[in-house]
């Protein structure tokens, strides 16, 4: 994965001096960072540290105070004297990014089926035989062909956020987010939640993963991110960040992971 | 010595009963109709977090809620013609308050139900990439409009008895129709027992109706 991630290659995602307050807290205070196409980046870092609001930044569910954002070949400037994409223009920057979050958010009155579909049929205009072809084939992969016709109180957490997956996936989005969404799962359905997600960096899907878990950032990241109070006080290859943290903050941060991330040699 | 009961005389007047009950039902019928559209575009402004907008809606919601019904009609009826300069039939004096009122408290059960979805719904819903119409029409409406029934059907209940109230603006209703065959017969245990007995008809099956479904929507 890591031949993917290398500098240089095509840029798919810029962030520069980007920045979010909710009155007087300042949730991002200056970030910056840059994703290639097809790499992995691991977002770690504690509770409250801003991790959440910077990853909702990027698909504008949060509008930034200012900063410059690019995703693809569409560039943002926040702050003051600039004005955000709104409606369908903001909808469309939306439908390019798909974002998976910690509690699932399925559709309740959708099947899983229709949860899938939702994406393609109500925001591409997609012929609904079409949509459910792409559906089906999508919760396949994701290992449920057998559960198209369940409503989402009837599965179980890791089931659930692997629908959610593959209802982002089957926007074909050209980048997606994860916000801890092993965190609400029992342990034990962790790792059927994880092992998609490998997946799809494995075939090059262009990821941002916010996530505690220490084995898979060293397993599967390209790059990565350690944020502490609303800044990115270290960056770089997995293997560095995750094992020889240079920065004092990260490294306590980590300590408290160490059995984890020496659990599996890569 | 024990009261004598005649119902004999109140069914020979079952040509007036019938025009008591078909104004009672078509005031209950239209003023929850006309409620439910004040609710719905009311309720969806509130949405839109303009204070110019919102702040209206809000002291006429409170307006409504917060006095009496029977005080409504009567100003209704008395003082809006004055301030309007206009005769206003009692009919429709009578008609706009209780339009307004249910409207009052449609605008506050839909917008009750919109604000009970989850907020995790919304941002799914948002970073799919679905625009505000998208997201009300497929992903928030079929789910909240699930949660405004029972509240609403219950306030039509409340409604159609309201409409009693038409009576002090001389409306004949069903309540109305009573006091005149009261006038006419001298037998107010019967009328009146009459006029409760049909209420109740009415309502009764209603009522179970809509804690069935309660029920139904809870689970
Ligand atoms: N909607 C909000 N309103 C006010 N403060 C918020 C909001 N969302 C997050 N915050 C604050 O911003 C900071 C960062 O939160 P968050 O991005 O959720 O952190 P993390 O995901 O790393 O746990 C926290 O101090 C949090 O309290
Ligand atoms: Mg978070």
């Amino acid at each position: 994965m890591t031949n993917n991630g290398t500098p240089g290659g095509d840029v798919m995602v810029r962030v520069e001096g980007l920045r979010k307050s909710y009155g007087t807290v300042e949730a991002v205070r200056g970030v910056s960072l840059d994703v290639h196409r097809g790499q992995v980046v691991v977002v770690i870092g504690p509770s409250g540290c801003g991790k959440s609001t910077f990853l909702r930044c990027i698909n504008l569910l949060e509008t930034p105070s200012a900063g410059t954002l690019r995703v693809g070949d569409r560039t943002i400037d926040f702050g003051a004297g600039h004005t955000m994409p709104r409606g369908r223009d903001l909808a469309r920057f939306r439908a390019r990014i798909g974002m998976v979050f910690q509690q699932f958010d399925l559709f309740p009155h959708m099947t899983a089926l229709g949860n899938v579909m939702s994406g393609p049929v109500i925001v591409k205009k997609m012929r609904e035989s079409e949509a459910e072809t792409i559906a089906r084939d999508l919760l396949a992969k994701v290992g449920l062909a057998n559960f198209t016709a369940r409503f989402p109180r009837e599965l179980s957490g890791g089931q659930q956020q692997r629908v959610a997956i593959a209802r982002a996936m089957a926007m074909e989005p050209e980048l997606m987010l994860f916000d801890e969404v092993t965190s609400a799962l029992d342990p034990e359905l962790v790792g059927e939640v994880l092992d998609v997600m490998k997946e799809l960096a494995l075939e090059g899907t262009t990821m941002i993963v916010v996530t505690h878990e220490m084995a898979f950032a060293r397993d599967v990241a390209d790059h990565v991110v350690v944020m502490d109070a609303g800044q990115v006080v270290e960056q770089g290859a997995a293997a560095d960040v995750l094992l020889q943290p240079k920065n004092p903050r990260t490294a306590s941060f980590l300590s408290r992971f160490h059995s984890t991330i020496g659990e599996r040699k890569a | 010595m024990a009261y004598k009961w005649d119902f004999g005389l109140i069914f020979s007047y079952a040509n007036f009963w019938a025009k008591g009950l078909g104004i009672t039902l078509a005031y209950s019928v239209g003023t929850v109709l006309g409620g439910l559209i004040i609710g719905v575009i009311c309720g969806m402004l509130l949405l839109y977090k303009r204070k110019w907008l919102t702040l209206p809606i809000h002291f006429y919601v409170e307006l409504f809620r917060c006095t009496p019904l029977l005080v409504q009609i009567v100003w209704f009826y008395y003082a809006l013609p004055i301030v309007l300069a206009v005769e206003l039939p009692a009919w429709l004096a009578a008609g706009l308050g209780l339009t307004l009122y249910m409207g009052s408290f449609s605008t506050e059960i839909f917008r009750g139900g919109i604000i009970s979805i989850d907020k995790g719904q919304w941002q799914a819903a948002r970073a799919l990439g679905m625009t505000n119409g998208e997201m009300m029409r497929h992903i928030i409406l079929p789910q909240a409009i699930k949660r405004m029934v029972p509240p609403f059907v219950n306030q039509s209940i409340i409604q159609l008895k309201n409409t009693s109230l038409l009576y002090v603006v001389a409306v004949p209703d069903l309540m109305y129709t009573g006091s005149i065959v009261v006038s006419d017969t001298f037998r107010p245990l019967e009328v009146y027992t009459s006029v409760a007995a049909m209420y109740f008809a009415i309502l009764y099956p209603l009522t179970l109706w809509a804690s069935r479904m309660e029920a139904k929507v809870d689970q």
